[in-house]
């Protein structure tokens, strides 16, 4: 770890972060710590109006997304680790700089102008700037012996209209190489899990869960990681499949890299347990 | 995939203002949409959809609003944008299913998928109420009204033993500020 003195960003967590994710939550913090970010949290933020408010109300998505960037400190980023969470904000900010009618609006309701050099960024960009190269070797950090099938869901694709700066494709793959971990090639890394489905159409959720879950045990995965805490719950709460392997944040693997003494806490709030899987693996004591 | 029969066309029943409507409301150019089908080939939900994406564009181009408006694609569309990734002409196609929803509850259309709407309308109301989702009470109020406790009692079980499910919500402050948001 460089010495360096940690930056501070905002930190938007979401709803889904918050509560249903909160291993995902405390393991983002720390691992974000071990290199040299500190996420602060956004004061009193509110939900991005999640997959509901864009489906049924533009005008009520648009207003959530914007108290949101009202609160934010200036001269910082607002980071958010959610993917449907960013893109809801970037949908928001995309609209600011391109119509005045919605400057006005935000005028109006909050008080104060847009800032149109507040930055709103995903996780994985701060990732992709992070030497990691230098990383490990500076931090203690525990060589993960793990072959695993990386699932991004439909977390990269984007409207065309936010479709500047870069993907990101392949940065799970390439950081978790570098820390020790095999990535296999296989074929639903970028299938939608679902996503709100579940609650409503399950009948629809769960064979593509299963689809899912299947296609990455006979990769010869021993585990998915994925970055999008829906996902991960849609994956653990509809899969019917004997004998599921486990899956973990992205975050999780991260911070167990980089040497982390608080996993116990996250790994037991996990449906499908990857405890048996670590314990095998010499990475957590039994 | 069978290609489903599609409706008969009367020209004189084509509105065109509903066409221009939809094309402002989604900010995006559907007329471009020139039938290549990239999008229904690669929708994860196209089997469960009356009209293949690739239908819905065509709909909305000829301004066949009522079926445009009681389509069951519109609602199981996630918005996961694989279509948009695909299509070759840049068009946001999940941003004309929002704008087609939009319309059909206006216009108080029947609605095909009763039990997505539902759904929605609670998450709505629980940001309404705290500011911020709180998943077990949408899910308690969204199986109250349909009068199922059952169905998911096991997932909800084990959520809870995990405790994945927070009994008490998360909440906003300052609830007033996103409360006035959905007094319009």
């Amino acid at each position: 770890m460089s010495a360096a003195p940690a930056v501070d960003v905002s930190y938007f967590p979401g709803c889904s972060l918050a509560t249903t994710a909160k291993e995902n939550n405390q393991s983002l913090i720390e691992c974000c710590r071990k290199i040299g970010i500190n996420l602060v949290d956004l004061s009193d933020w509110n939900c991005c109006g999640s997959s509901s408010a864009h489906s049924i109300n533009h005008r009520l998505a648009f207003d959530l997304a914007c108290r949101n960037f009202s609160l934010a400190p200036p001269g910082r980023p607002l980071v958010a680790a959610c993917p449907s969470c960013t893109l809801r904000l970037k949908h928001a900010q995309h609209r600011l700089k391109n119509d005045e009618a919605a400057r006005e609006r935000y005028l109006q309701l909050w008080g104060r102008p847009f800032d149109p050099d507040l930055s709103i960024r995903h996780f994985f960009g701060l990732l992709a700037e992070v030497d990691l190269e230098s990383l490990p070797a500076a931090n203690g950090h525990v060589r993960i012996d793990l072959a695993f099938a990386p699932y991004y869901g439909c977390m990269l694709n984007r409207p065309h209209a936010l479709r500047s700066g870069s993907d990101h494709y392949g940065i799970m793959e390439k950081t978790l190489r570098g820390l020790g971990l095999q990535s296999l090639h296989w074929a639903y890394a970028s299938q939608c899990c679902g996503t709100f489905l579940t609650v409503a159409r399950p009948d629809i959720v769960t064979p593509k869960v299963n689809a899912i879950m299947q296609g990455a045990a006979e990769s010869g995965a021993e585990c998915l990681v994925t970055a999008c805490a829906m996902c991960h719950m849609n994956l653990e709460v509809r899969c019917t499949l004997k004998n599921p392997i486990p899956i973990f944040h992205f975050s999780e693997i991260l911070s167990l890299a980089f040497g982390t003494s608080n996993s116990r806490n996250w790994f037991s709030r996990h449906l499908i347990d990857p405890r048996p899987l670590l314990k095998r693996k010499g990475l957590m004591s039994s | 995939m069978t290609i489903p029969k599609g409706p008969t066309i009367r020209l004189n029943d084509l509105d065109l203002q509903f066409s221009k409507e939809i094309k402002r409301l989604a900010g995006t150019d559907f007329h471009s949409c020139l039938q290549c089908r990239s999008c229904s080939s690669g929708c994860p939900f196209s089997d469960y959809m009356d009209y293949m994406p690739n239908g819905v564009m065509r709909l909305v181009q000829l301004g066949l609003k009522t079926e445009a408006l009681t389509c069951n694609t519109i609602w199981i569309c996630v918005g996961c944008h694989t279509c948009t990734i695909q299509c070759p002409m840049a068009i946001d196609i999940p941003g004309v299913m929002d704008a087609l929803r939009e319309r059909a509850l206006a216009e108080h259309v029947e609605i095909l998928e009763p039990d997505i709407l539902n759904f929605h309308r609670e998450v709505l109301n629980s940001i309404e109420r705290y500011g911020r989702t709180h998943k077990l009470e949408i899910m308690m109020r969204y199986k109250l009204k349909k009068f199922d406790l059952l169905s998911d009692l096991n997932v909800g079980m084990r959520m809870m033993a995990k405790r994945k499910l927070d009994l008490t919500p998360s909440r906003v402050e300052q609830v007033g500020d996103v409360k006035k948001l959905f007094q319009e």
